[in-house]
């Protein structure tokens, strides 16, 4: 299959191009103009991918977006354990996200902890009517009596509460004070807000910064005495474990992590945040915000980093090591070390299995750049990525750090859009969302989910990079992907477009 | 290090290892400021009495775990039952996303659906050149034969009138004035994911049916012998309706199948994706006007679309998702009552072997008590199937059953010496069903795949009956109406009771004497 490898660089750039003018073709003439500034060929050497990125979706195309309240319940707050999440408005948000999402953590269920509960307001026309204040606030009530252990509540707000002016802050305050300054995030997260789930990062990010830490009492004692060597890991949501399996590497060069955000994260560990030394930032897009925030008003460094296959994973701690002492430093090398000849193994075991296959992308937060290493550690080859949600920086970053010479660049591609890419470029592996699975495997394109790790993971860390090399195998080489043609339609036809 | 590239270990294991059950008991201690375990246990134990389950059944804002989705959800599965249909949501984009999502992890198929990703801006001026975009991209990209209109709760806030709208959109040359674009308005605030099918089945019968939205004829209805059959919101939908689309043929019924999206969820992995397949074609849809009779298989997905048809002038019958031998008994002698085709001797013979099968395995269900929940109709047609084996459905729970359901629930006990105990549960959830199994406990939980949590909290062994069930693969495929359906409902029920029995009988030099090998 993979046509990158027997085409010039330039025949592939060619090729692209007049990909990208084939697929917009097909749009009424105003959106082939939009589309197109979404879609390009990467340039080595310029400083970002060449696309228009955070505007918003074109009504009608089939985006693979989600919204703002995905952005906040679904990825920043929700796996907060210890607090409980109200998804306020409509049943329906708060259960198509009920537990989707793999944020593993410890506890006991329904009792200390809440992720894979679903507690709504389960707005009625009357809700909508006269308001649901009252109701919201009669709702704090109830889980004060019946989940007397939870740490704290969260709002998380549904469309109608901003069109219909409800004030959930005043409600939060309220009831925050009849609690004895119990920890109540009123979440403006409203799905019409922005153009994607990114807008709910940054206000949920906000969120914490306003109504958790700024509500910490100045002469708060801590609950633990501080260290030169306490970390906060930022922006990993613990899918499949993968916090854990990157919390393990940090400890085990000498660091301590004092909290994690938010995979597996608690009340305590946000607040306990400001102390830290350092903020490891693994998802840049969802949390650099609140990173931003702690550097400016605590002067805690950030610093971005990539657990994803080997040679990122020793880059990234040597780069955090750098914030630290000798102490530190060794630590670093001696966790390199350690885990060289797992990393030989699984590389020797799965290398030439998929040495040359090719990949195409389109995933969320970090994951469109992020995972590029961690094929490459696999010979593999990434010929085309994209972001859902992608900024300008994302892209600057892939541009700089990630992507090759004439890869397929699409950003908030389209359902249309996808498949024509796959269809002519036919790579190997498609990695992508539940949205975009069964679309490609119908093709004949083996698939594997990149957000939820198709139920696997942890992908993270060295533990993971087994795992991930394991499951790349099982996708690309599953025998079944010989079989999608009948034998006796001997001459394949072309894919073809449901709309053709 | 317990990572090992021979055999790679993933989170069921390697979490378990010495490292990580360390790491993590150190991170909590250290910096969760965990509760005293000794606190957790007391209130865990707390939440099983009777008095947390009457301060629990006291709430009255607060919901918990429902076994619903929102209408809008409804509305696309309604849509795609039509021959090259695609969805169209007005609203958020996000909904879309959610909407394809649950449905892709359910059936393990494609979803295909669009928004006309509104945002700030249209919740100020409203969503009118979101459509006009949007449906001319739509059209443009996907090619479709219709294009059905729902809408979220976003719109349904700011009042965006679909009728209204798409006439302009239409004028604006969005798409062709002679293009069907039949709409529902789908309030998610409103009732549930049956209410939205019930909307938009009601919604493209009306175009086809009464002038499409003023631009075409209103029909005139020259009555035929056929009929039609509208399946409403189902998880079972592939096996169902090709089921009944067997129990027609062999009748020999002429028929037509309302919203037939069982090909759709089902499409062949072959090197092509089709994002259409199948479906009531737009002219089957329009003729059904002229049909004799429509069947229901489900009243509550169909309480505006059954009064609408019968207006229309033709019989209308309500059934409650039949299971069993009395069920699928009412639902073939409603055929052949409608039609005048005689039910054959090869339905006569499976109904013979459905009910050789229960008086086989009688012995295991007699006496069981379950608790069930689900969509109103599913719940019915459980509970009914229940108490003919002889089982005792002692909770039924629907978290969108209105009163009007629960009666009709109390009825079906009160038919039955097994229903004297039973109790029906409108308007509750699943954190209500977790305290009933702790203080009025069962032998089995049926359910769809949050159920597990009820399993796991209380004990109670799940059977996994219902919508959506994520977690176990290709149910779907299976009918569970028909004789046939009621084998397969009575084969799962019973693997469960026979794993239970192993379960509980399988410790050496203990137990294991009744482990036997011939149950």
């Amino acid at each position: 299959m993979s046509l990158a490898q027997t085409q010039s660089i330039e025949d592939i750039k060619a090729r692209n191009k007049d990909l990208i003018n084939e697929v917009l073709q097909i749009y009424p003439d105003k959106t082939a103009k939009r589309r197109a500034k979404h879609l390009n060929v990467h340039e080595a050497g310029k400083s970002d991918c060449g696309v228009k990125s955070n505007l918003k979706s074109v009504p009608g195309v089939m985006t693979i977006r989600g919204c703002a309240y995905a952005g906040s319940k679904g990825v920043v707050w929700g796996p907060i354990k210890d607090m409980i999440h109200i998804s306020h408005g409509p049943v329906g948000c708060g259960q198509y996200s009920w537990a989707a999402r793999r944020n593993y953590y410890i506890g006991t269920t329904g009792i200390d902890t809440f992720v894979t509960m679903q507690f709504t307001s389960d707005f009625q026309e009357k809700d909508i009517v006269f308001g649901g204040d009252k109701k919201l606030a009669k709702i704090m009530d109830e889980i004060q009596e019946l989940f007397p252990l939870n740490n704290g509540i969260t709002v998380q707000s549904e469309c109608p509460i901003g069109l219909i002016g409800d004030d959930i802050e005043a409600v939060s305050k309220a009831k925050s004070k009849e609690y004895d300054g119990k920890t109540i995030v009123p979440v403006r997260c409203e799905g019409f807000r922005g153009v994607s789930q990114s807008l709910g990062h940054h206000i949920a990010n906000d969120a914490i910064r306003d109504w958790v830490f700024d509500k910490i009492p100045a002469d708060a004692t801590p609950r633990f005495e501080p260290t030169d060597y306490d970390v906060a890991i930022i922006g990993d949501y613990n899918i499949g474990g993968d916090a854990w399996s990157s919390r393990i590497l940090l400890e085990e060069m000498g660091l301590r992590v004092i909290a994690q955000w938010s995979g597996d994260g608690s009340l305590a560990e946000l607040e306990a945040t400001p102390k830290a030394k350092l903020n490891v930032l693994h998802c840049y897009r969802s949390m650099n915000y609140i990173s931003r925030h702690m550097e400016e008003k605590y002067g805690i460094p950030w610093c971005e980093y990539n657990f994803f296959g080997p040679s990122k994973i020793a880059e990234s701690l040597r780069k955090i090591a750098s914030f630290f002492d000798d102490k530190i430093k060794d630590g670093a090398e001696q966790v390199i070390a350690k885990y060289q000849p797992l990393m030989d193994a699984v590389i020797a075991k799965y290398r030439p299995r998929l040495e040359g296959k090719t990949v195409m992308l389109f995933v969320g937060g970090l994951r469109p750049r992020h995972v590029i290493g961690a094929y490459e550690d696999l010979g593999m080859e990434v010929v085309g990525t994209g972001y859902e949600f992608g900024h300008n920086d994302d892209y600057q970053r892939t541009a700089q750090h990630y992507v090759k010479d004439g890869t397929l660049i699409y950003d908030d591609v389209t359902g249309y859009e996808f498949e024509k890419f796959v269809e002519k470029i036919q790579p190997d592996l498609v990695g992508s969302g539940i949205k975009e699975k069964y679309v490609f495997q119908k093709m004949g394109v083996p698939f594997r989910q990149m957000h939820s790790w198709d139920y696997s993971g942890p992908y993270h860390g060295y533990d993971g990079f087994a795992i991930f090399a394991r499951d790349m195998d099982m996708a690309i080489n599953a025998p079944i992907w010989k079989m999608a043609r009948a034998p006796w339609k001997a001459v394949p036809k072309p894919t073809l477009m449901a709309a053709e | 290090m317990t990572q090992n590239a021979d055999h790679v270990l993933d989170h069921f294991e390697l979490f378990r290892g010495p490292e990580y059950q360390q790491m993590l008991a150190n991170k909590k201690k250290m910096f969760e400021n965990p509760r005293d375990p000794a606190e957790v246990e007391r209130v865990r134990e707390w939440a099983k009495t009777p008095e947390y389950r009457e301060k629990n059944f006291a709430r009255e804002a607060l919901t918990v775990n429902p076994a619903k989705a929102c209408q809008p959800l409804g509305a696309v599965f309604a849509a795609v039952g039509f021959e090259s249909t695609i969805p169209f949501v007005h609203g958020s984009q996000g909904c879309v996303a959610y909407y394809r999502s649950h449905f892709s992890r359910h059936f393990k198929e494609p979803s295909s659906c669009v928004s006309s990703s509104m945002t700030e801006d249209a919740a100020v001026f409203g969503g009118l050149n979101n459509m006009i975009d949007g449906l001319a991209n739509t059209y443009a990209m996907y090619k479709p034969k219709m294009i059905a209109v729902s809408t979220t709760c976003m719109a349904e806030v700011i009042g965006d009138d679909l009728n209204a709208f798409i006439k302009t959109a239409k004028e604006k040359g969005s798409v062709p004035a002679e293009f069907d674009v039949p709409f529902a308005h789908t309030p998610a605030f409103v009732g549930s994911h049956v209410t939205g099918y019930d909307n938009v089945m009601k919604g493209i019968l009306e175009h086809f049916w009464d002038g499409k939205a003023r631009t075409a004829p209103v029909l005139e209805r020259v009555p035929n012998e056929s009929i039609n059959f509208i399946g409403g919101f189902d998880g079972y939908t592939v096996g169902n309706l090709r089921e009944i689309k067997r129990l027609f043929e062999t009748m020999g019924v002429d028929y037509t199948i309302l919203g037939d999206n069982s090909d759709v969820f089902d499409t062949p992995t072959d090197g092509e994706f089709r994002m259409y397949d199948g479906g009531t074609t737009l002219v089957e849809a329009a003729e059904a006007l002229h049909a004799k009779a429509t069947i229901s298989m489900q009243e509550f997905s169909t309480e505006k679309t059954l009064p609408f048809i019968a207006a229309h002038g033709q019989q209308v019958v309500a059934f409650n998702h039949p299971i069993g031998v009395a069920g699928t008994d009412a639902f073939l002698m409603a055929v052949s009552r409608l039609t005048g085709k005689e039910i054959p001797e090869e339905l006569a013979r499976e109904r013979g072997r459905l009910v050789d099968a229960i008086a086989d395995s009688s012995a295991h269900i007699h006496g069981k008590k379950f608790a069930l929940y689900g969509d109103p109709d599913l719940c019915l047609g459980l509970a009914a199937f229940l108490l003919e084996l002889g089982a005792e459905p002692t909770h039924v729970l629907a978290t969108n059953g209105t009163k009007g359901w629960a009666e009709k629930v109390q009825a079906l006990f009160d038919s039955s010496p097994f229903g004297q105990n039973c109790h029906v549960y409108p308007g509750k959830d699943l954190w209500h069903m977790r305290s009933l199994l702790f203080t009025d406990p069962v032998d089995f939980l049926i359910g769809n795949t949050y159920g597990k949590y009820l399993e796991r909290d209380t004990g109670t062994p799940l059977i996994r009956i219902g919508f959506p069930v994520f977690d176990r693969h290709h149910h779907h495929r299976r009918p569970v109406w028909g004789y046939q359906g009621g084998m397969n409902v009575l084969i799962t029920i019973l693997d469960k009771i026979f794993d239970e029995i192993d379960r509980n009988t399988n410790v050496p030099a203990k137990t294991d004497y009744s482990f036997d090998i011939i149950r």
